[in-house]
């Protein structure tokens, strides 16, 4: 029968275990899978006998069935607490994890393992984790009802599983997180803005240690998209030093509306933690008002010399790879640095390498002050449809952009 | 990111917060028929119960928010991750039973206080309940935050009508700090009756899962203790006003027994149009207020607890089991008020004791969950402290108990 090479941690949890002449020696309490050495294999069956509890090596079973475990060897040692174990029922059943596949945070209500023979000898590899309404069946059955009777009796309901390398699980201690051997690499590959909704998800506990132990540059991505309530306790949260790294990481204006959030303290220690010169983009961005244009923009544009040519445009561009993936207008500025001109960046593909840029820019110059109020802003936006408005300063220096995504936010969160 | 219903409530929350709301739904139809019926019955004298219950409803809601704001995890959650499938799935299903006969006295409430204006329970019940089904599920969050804060201040009412029917201030001053004990077996049981109304099961779900969604961390707890202890005192305030609005109108004219919160209206006739108006409105308001949280509270509570998607903010298809029962709730809710002779007092009383039922394990997983070291950190409860929330812990058991055997004796009493 094929339903036999799979077995259930509710089946497993009980299942009698048999020495070499066949005599019970306990019940299985709890199994435990150690990362470091095999990500999916049944390392230890901690085996409750009498008042103490064994721990059988995956080695020393010779089959595995709904009957029973069977042992080839009898050299058995009590349990003690091992730090690199992961252990299925007290630290996996019930718990929360993450499903990196289905993108959301699920509790465990069963385990699925497959029974594999190697060399004459049964061996149990974690398979998948149940969620869902077939699982709660199996667990308020479970002791109750035969094993076989509870296979039959939630055949009618729909399985829901998450293959277990689909699934990140979560550990607030970053020490133990080490030993268990818990890859952030799930997380990281998937989408930023997945991972906040998720981040959102979880108690502070669990967001820190994602947050602590991330890639800095994921970290950011994810913590941008995140709530703003919720991004300054992560970061109040964080070792300073690695706060510093993930807001380096930031969009300047973003990096500057999150540490307004913070306290003043706080703020202050993870600036002087950044390096030169993501600091001095984003303290000065600190100085405006939240809900002034100088509040909105960020410093991240490319402004070129009122003569320059398509050509010199294009090699500014070339210094600014990291930018060209939101960059949609170029400005022209005058010797002092004061505004002259925005220019359609799409203009640029269909002119002459030779041409001024002079020539390809828009009509007319939509600009506003540092101060002017977020209402006459967005104002702007709407009236004028454009997709980025420069900022200047009292002098009309260029000192920013604000771009249609910054006003989507303010729009989002009224 | 405005992803979630439950972020819609939270931003209310942050001017509110969640320890009011809690404390001010208490007062629901169930809650007002009690303190209406001490109040006609025994006058300013059940006053005095107010301050012990205050203390009470005190010690557990902060126990509630404090594990709350260390774990970040709701009540529900740490019962599943601590005691097991098993226990959270027996002690769900009992709570869907006793929030789906709150909400039965809610709808009741509706039906009762809409009727004292002679409109139709047909028309008023399933208009309440589509209405409430279309807020939480489509409404934006701008209007739903508009239309519970409205329902907050409407509570003023009783405020209100309990100045206007003239009550006898010194004896109710006095007799709300000299406790009176009878051996009238109608009084003793009022009392219990106050203290099991006061200290509902799905309070401490529904307090714990708003103070995570809020966001308060430990480091911000103290604001919150300060905010649940306001909760709990204003609820009182509250409670107060309503005895002494009923002892003024009803005791003082006659003592007698009343059956319904809308019977108590009609006493408040005689002290003008205006008394009589506000205590229905309010009585109005806080049965459709509580009808409105109650099933979401509940579809989330289940639904975390067992592992389901969860959120109004997902298809019908991502999380269908947590749309039919926050649906189911609601009809059935709403639905039993509609067939004729419905034994709709004896549901009342079958609801307490499903609710007193539930109570005790609610408070000792509290009470177990908040002295682990593991989970609370340094956050748990002093030696003193754990001394009075165990003894309040008993004491609250005793009188559910005897609740629970008084409300079954009445209900096999009572013909069907």
């Amino acid at each position: 029968m094929a339903t036999t090479h799979f077995l259930f941690l509710t089946e497993l949890m009980g299942l009698e275990v048999y020495d070499l002449k066949g005599r019970k020696i306990g019940v299985v309490r709890d199994a435990a899978v150690v990362p470091m050495v095999d990500p999916a294999r049944v390392d230890r069956f901690l085996v409750g006998a009498g008042y103490t509890w064994l721990s059988v090596r995956h080695d020393q079973v010779r089959e595995i069935s709904l009957g029973g475990i069977h042992l080839k060897d009898e050299q058995l040692t009590p349990y003690h607490s091992d730090e690199y174990m992961l252990r299925m029922v007290r630290d996996l059943l019930d718990q929360q994890i993450i499903d990196a596949h289905g993108r959301k945070v699920v509790r465990v209500n069963d385990v699925t393992f497959e029974i594999r023979e190697q060399n004459g000898s049964s061996l149990l590899y974690l398979l998948e984790v149940d969620i869902g309404i077939r699982s709660i069946v199996r667990r308020l059955l479970q002791g109750a009802v035969r094993r076989q009777w509870i296979r039959k009796l939630q055949n009618p309901v729909r399985p829901n599983s998450i293959p277990w390398e689909f699934c990140s699980i979560l550990e607030s201690d970053p020490q133990r997180r080490l030993r268990l051997n818990i890859s952030n690499k799930l997380l990281e590959e998937m989408h930023p803005a997945d991972l906040a909704d998720i981040v959102e998800e979880l108690s502070p506990d669990d967001r820190e240690a994602i947050f602590e132990t991330i890639d800095s540059e994921v970290a950011a991505d994810a913590l941008s998209e995140v709530d703003p309530d919720i991004q300054a306790s992560i970061l109040e949260s964080l070792e300073t030093e690695k706060a510093a790294e993930i807001v380096e990481e930031m969009a300047p204006d973003e990096a500057a509306d999150l540490l307004a959030e913070l306290e003043d303290k706080t703020s202050q220690d993870i600036l002087k933690e950044m390096d030169v010169e993501p600091k001095a983009e984003v303290s000065e961005l600190l100085e405006f008002e939240e809900d002034t244009a100088g509040g909105l923009m960020n410093t991240e544009y490319i402004a070129v010399n009122e003569k320059a040519t398509v050509s010199d445009a294009i090699s500014a561009m070339r210094g600014n790879e990291e930018m060209l993936e939101t960059l949609n207008t170029l400005f022209l500025v005058d010797a002092s640095e004061r505004l002259i001109a925005a220019v359609p960046l799409a203009r640029l593909f269909v002119a002459d390498a030779s041409r001024p840029l002079r020539e390809l820019a828009a009509d007319t110059l939509i600009q506003v002050n540092v101060d002017e109020k977020q209402d006459r802003v967005t104002a702007l936006f709407d009236k004028y449809n454009v997709l980025s408005l420069p900022v200047v300063d009292d002098g009309g220096k260029l000192a920013g952009v604000i771009t249609a995504d910054d006003i989507i936010s303010v729009l989002r969160s009224r | 990111m405005l992803k979630r219903f439950r972020y819609h409530i939270a931003i209310f929350f942050a001017v509110i917060g969640p320890g009011f709301i809690t404390a001010v739904v208490d007062n629901d139809a169930g809650g007002i028929l009690t303190y209406s019926q001490a109040g006609a019955k025994y006058g300013y004298l059940p006053l005095w119960t107010l301050l012990p219950i205050t203390l009470l409803l005190i010690i557990t809601q902060e126990m509630c928010s404090r594990m709350g704001a260390v774990t970040g995890k709701g009540l529900s959650d740490l019962i599943r991750e601590e005691f097991g499938l098993r226990t959270t799935f027996l002690m769900m299903f009992v709570l869907v039973l006793a929030n789906l006969t709150n909400l039965m006295a809610d709808f009741a409430g509706i039906a009762g206080s809409l009727e004292l204006f002679h409109i139709s329970r047909y028309i008023t019940v399933p208009l309440s309940a589509v209405a409430i089904w279309l807020l939480i599920v489509k409404g934006s969050y701008n209007s739903v935050e508009k239309i519970f804060l409205f329902a907050c201040i409407v509570y003023v009412a009783y405020i209100i009508s309990g100045f206007m029917v003239k009550p006898d201030w010194k004896t109710a001053a006095i007799d709300s700090v000299r406790p009176v004990l009878m051996l009238d077996p109608g009084y003793i049981t009022m009392l219990i009756g106050m203290v099991g109304t006061s200290i509902a099961p799905w309070m401490q779900f529904y307090l714990q899962a708003a103070i995570v969604e809020k966001g308060i961390t430990a480091k911000a707890y103290a604001e919150s203790r300060i905010e649940v202890i306001v909760g709990c005192v204003v609820m009182s305030v509250i409670a107060f006003f309503i005895i002494v609005a009923c002892a003024g109108a009803i005791w003082s004219v006659q003592p007698r027994d009343i059956e319904t919160p809308a019977d108590a209206a009609l006493g408040l006739k005689p002290f003008g149009q205006y008394a009589f108006l506000l205590f229905a409105a309010g009585l109005f308001n806080a049965s459709l207020f509580a009808a409105s949280i109650l099933p979401l509270s509940t579809a989330y509570t289940v639904c975390e607890a067992l592992g389901f998607e969860s959120g109004v903010n997902k298809q019908f298809r991502e999380a269908p089991i947590f749309y039919w029962l926050f649906t189911g709730l609601i009809v059935i809710g709403g639905g039993v008020i509609l067939i004729p002779g419905f034994p709709l007092v004896k549901m009342i009383l079958f609801s307490q004791v499903v609710n007193g039922v539930l109570l005790p394990f609610v408070l000792i997983f509290m009470t177990i969950l908040i002295n682990k070291k593991g989970l609370m950190k340094e956050w748990t409860n002093s030696r003193f402290y754990n001394a009075v929330a165990w003894a309040s812990v008993a004491l609250m058991i005793g009188l559910t108990l005897a609740l629970v055997a008084i409300s079954v004796k009445d209900m096999l009493g009572r013909p069907a």
